[in-house]
């Protein structure tokens, strides 16, 4: 048992006769090294440290949090939790998961080559990056951040039904943001690469995409309005599919918030969308073997050739629903488990995204969107945000357009899929990335 | 927090490489919040949090570790993990003498730690009733308790010493109404730099009521139009229109990097001379206030546009460094894990004089805004987003029909002089978190009812 593992045990063991206790712990190992101008600009290092302690008793649950694992404020943390739980409502369906038989999936989220990667080297991944992005293109006059990140998280759960689990994971990334000036425009761009271990980044790769990406849309114009086809960046589909994975959850449905309560088995989508939850896929960043409550992970069919299959379900959805859990919890040490959806993603298509576009005759390609916080309520179903991009026309690329709108309805927008590119890829944000063609949005300019 | 001679022994630590400025920022937060959904009060969390963050300069580069462990050991573990970076000759002994210290307390008269749990959650229940009094529609209700204390001491190598105590108290409800066109939603929220003593004031019935009329209204919303036209926009939260369209950009860091469309231009008119946009720190109860900074600077009120002209830019300690001047007190950070850099505070639009009734009046066509949400800008090219979440048609200079979520965007400097009338009912909106770099900390925003003369209305309608 790792230290962590046999922390959360102890915890547990301080539970009071007819006290469901449940205490999940986490400890990570964090560097995060910015480049501005060739020098490193700052150099961050840390372990930090939390433990998120569920009591439920009588039916009634509380919570307590701590950033920092000393056992005298474990045990405080715990007394406070008790006291939350005597303020809460009785809920018959408020339990802490028990075992169901399912096993996790054999997944190694841990590379060795990341955990004894010396912090010099950290440090010249970063400047370089800095240094390839300055150099690609004549236009580039700066890069507001070239960064390298990376953590090493292990968690730790037990809880009085016998669930235990522990686990580790490493994910490192880089990211820069370059500006372009041309003709006295200025663009900005966002290049990335990610993997669970250094020798999976791409420099070229961040470093061309965030530069190309900012190059594409100077001299960019505010479009005409009109209704179109939108073929959306596979960074903008992941957003997308976040977003949809959130009226999906098991929670919304049953405290009527959800765009698709009774609708199992109707046609949501188009017959090119087929969604899948799947965090046992180990080319996922979003990928774990247990679930915020210590269920394993599965893999979680939501819709099916447009179709609706089913829900996101934890363990208090699920038993107010009458279903099993689908190992759906998500949470950190400062938050309790509530319902999420791990590493979403669709089933690719049988074409490229070049192929995409070449089919549409007026639309636009939607590079970036921006407000996504502020202009999507899943539960109306209302979808409007900033776009910038490119315009299709007869097949091509044409000119680049900012300061525009897309809007239509998530339910709309689904059931008016024409097209999935084959460009599957798993994007740190934890979802899939991959092309999506939409008919019948609203794009707003002049 | 902790003993001066300990802090002062720890920046000593920091310098030991050779760096050329060290600061030690300790924190101590406490915060709790409740929450009732589906007529039940459902979740209770409380949580604290302790450490600090140390931050040693050498040059252009800054090395920072941070530790939970308060102790001298781990403290000084952290401060030579921070000092790495700055590894130059001449380094050795430094010693460094903190000034005398200055404190501020808190002014709240009600600290959320002396009030029973259940007077808290008591609040829910009856924001509750009265969103479902409202009407049959209302289908479901979540309403939210919160509230934190968050003490501070900074310490750095030049001898400042200072601490705050600050107080936080909010409160919101949510509301869903279903109808024939499907579910609509309404949102009301509050909240203060005080104590519970906020509630003395602030009514959680009508918030209840508020937040369900504006989902029931919105069941009979129509599309909003797509395209370009004339948009009025409601005292209070309408100053989010500020924070994004030019308040990010008139950040130092992001001016130094020449990553915003305002760099260079201090002096120039960057909009309608009706425009004057404060950031003020010190502004009472606001949500964005505070004594001191992240930094130990004061907070400050700093003037960035005087009728239309750019007169200033918000600061931290390292971009005020940069270009030799004082820092405007606008260093802040999430918590003691992170970096602090340029942050807005509580940004806000000068009053103007016109009836905002008659702005409306004069407005042929167009669209006016009674509640925003939230909003984005990419601070290169000056495009912005905010959200509509309560917002009506214009027509003849009336206000007809309600419309359903959309996000209006514009280009900052051009919105900024697209301005032309100023209303006389100036008002604070709702408590707002700014995000920035994957740091989020509290903000306020203001203005008075204005009229911007053109926006890109992201609707359906054509």
């Amino acid at each position: 048992m790792t230290e962590l593992a046999e922390l959360a045990a102890l915890v547990v063991g301080w539970a009071a006769p007819g006290e469901e206790v449940e205490a999940y712990l986490s400890r990570s190992r964090t560097t995060n090294v910015r480049a501005y101008a060739g020098e490193v600009e700052s150099l961050s290092s840390a372990e930090p440290v939390g433990a998120g302690i569920r009591v439920i008793t009588g039916h009634r649950q509380g919570f307590a949090w701590a950033g920092t694992l000393d056992e005298t404020v474990l045990k405080e943390t715990l007394e406070e939790a008790r006291d939350n739980a005597g303020f809460g409502e009785p809920d018959e369906f408020f339990a802490l998961a028990v075992p169901d038989g399912v096993a996790p999936p054999q997944l190694d989220l841990v590379r060795d080559e990341l955990v004894s990667m010396p912090i010099a080297a950290k440090v010249d991944l970063a400047l370089e990056l800095e240094r390839t992005a300055r150099s690609r293109d004549p236009r580039v006059t700066g890069v507001r951040v070239a960064s390298f990140s990376d953590s090493y998280s292990e968690t730790a759960m037990a809880t009085t039904t016998g669930l235990t689990f522990s686990e580790a994971s490493g994910i490192c990334y880089l990211a820069v943001n370059p500006l372009v000036e041309e003709d006295g425009d200025t663009q900005t761009g966002y290049g990335m690469s990610a993997g669970r271990a250094p020798s999976e980044l791409d420099i070229e790769r961040a470093a061309s995409d965030g530069v190309d990406r900012a190059t594409r849309l100077l001299g960019a114009r505010k479009p005409p309005s009109r209704r179109l086809t939108v073929v959306l960046d596979p960074e903008v589909t992941a957003d997308l599919l976040s977003i949809i994975g959130g009226t999906l959850s098991g929670e919304a449905v049953l405290k009527g918030r959800s765009l698709f309560a009774q609708r199992e088995g109707e046609a949501v989508a188009a017959p090119a969308v087929t969604l899948v939850s799947d965090p046992t896929d180990p080319g996922a960043f979003g990928a774990s073997r247990y679930d915020g409550e210590g269920l394993a992970r599965r893999r979680v069919p939501l819709v099916d050739a447009g179709v609706l299959r089913g829900f996101l379900y934890d363990t208090y959805s699920g038993r107010r629903a009458r279903r099993a859990s689908t190992g759906s919890a998500s949470r950190s040490a400062t938050t309790p488990p509530g319902v999420g959806a791990p590493a979403l993603t669709l089933r690719p298509g049988d074409r490229t995204q070049d192929e995409l576009v070449a089919a549409v005759t007026d639309g636009v390609y939607v590079q970036d969107v921006s407000g996504l916080h502020s202009g999507v309520n899943p539960v109306s179903g209302d979808f409007s945000v900033g776009a910038t991009g490119l315009v299709i026309r007869d097949g091509a690329f044409a000119e680049p357009f900012r300061e525009a709108t897309i809007a239509s309805t998530l339910q709309r927008m689904l059931l008016d899929v024409t097209a999935v590119g084959s460009d599957h890829e798993w994007l740190p944000s934890g979802p899939a990335g991959l092309t999506l063609v939409i008919d019948g949005v609203s794009l707003g300019g002049s | 927090m902790l003993d001066e001679a300990v802090v002062a022994r720890v920046l000593g630590a920091a310098l030991w490489t050779g760096g050329e400025f060290a600061e030690v920022f300790v924190e101590d937060a406490r915060s709790s919040s409740a929450r009732l959904d589906d007529g039940k009060v459902e979740e209770i969390t409380s949580g604290r949090a302790r450490g600090a963050g140390i931050r040693v300069i050498t040059g252009d580069t800054t090395g920072f570790a941070h530790t939970a462990d308060l102790t001298e050991g781990g403290l000084v573990a952290a401060a030579e993990a921070a000092s790495a970076v700055a590894r130059k000759g001449g380094g050795g002994t430094v010693k460094v003498a903190l000034a005398g210290r200055s404190d501020a307390r808190s002014t709240a008269t009600v600290l959320p730690e002396s009030v029973p749990k259940s007077t808290k959650v008591e609040l829910l229940a009856r924001a509750d009733a009265a969103a479902r009094g409202e009407g049959g529609g209302i289908r479901q209700v979540t309403a939210t308790y919160a509230d934190s204390r968050r003490r501070i001491l900074v310490a750095n190598s030049e001898g400042l010493l200072a601490s705050d105590d600050q107080v936080k108290t909010r409160f919101a409800v949510s509301a869903v109404a279903s109808g024939d066109a499907g579910m609509q939603t309404g949102r009301e929220s509050q909240g203060y730099a005080m104590g519970f003593e906020f509630f003395d004031e602030f009514d959680v019935e009508e918030a209840g009521r508020a937040a369900a009329r504006r989902a029931l209204t919105k069941l009979t919303a129509r599309p909003a139009p797509s395209g370009t036209m004339p948009v009025v926009i409601k005292s209070g939260g309408g100053g989010v229109l500020f924070h994004e369209a030019c308040g990010h950009g008139l950040e130092a860091d992001l001016v130094g990097k020449r990553a915003s469309v305002f760099a260079g231009r201090r002096g120039q008119e960057v909009a309608s001379p009706l425009v004057t946009l404060v950031d003020d720190g010190t502004m009472g109860h606001e949500w964005g206030a505070y004594a001191v900074d992240d930094e130990g600077h004061p907070a400050a009120r700093n003037v960035l546009i005087e009728d239309g002209v750019l007169t200033d830019y918000m600061y931290d300690l390292l971009r005020a460094r940069k270009e030799g001047r004082g820092s405007s007190g606008n260093g802040r950070r999430q918590s003691y894990r992170h970096l602090p850099m340029v942050r807005m505070t509580n940004t806000f639009l000068v009053n103007g004089s016109e009836d905002p009734e008659e702005i409306i009046r004069q407005t042929p066509r167009g669209v006016y805004v009674a509640q925003l949400g939230g909003g984005q800008v990419n601070t290169a090219t000056g495009d912005f987003v905010f959200g509509m979440t309560e917002a009506y048609l214009i027509e003849d200079g009336e206000i007809t029909d309600p419309l359903r979520d959309a996000n209006p965007i514009g280009n900052g400097p051009e919105a900024l002089t697209l301005i032309d009338v100023v209303g006389n009912d100036f008002a604070m909106g709702s408590p707002g978190t700014c995000g920035k770099d994957g740091q989020g900390v509290p903000v306020g925003d203001g203005q008075p009812t204005l009229r911007v003369q053109a926006l890109t209305i992201g609707g359906t309608a054509a």
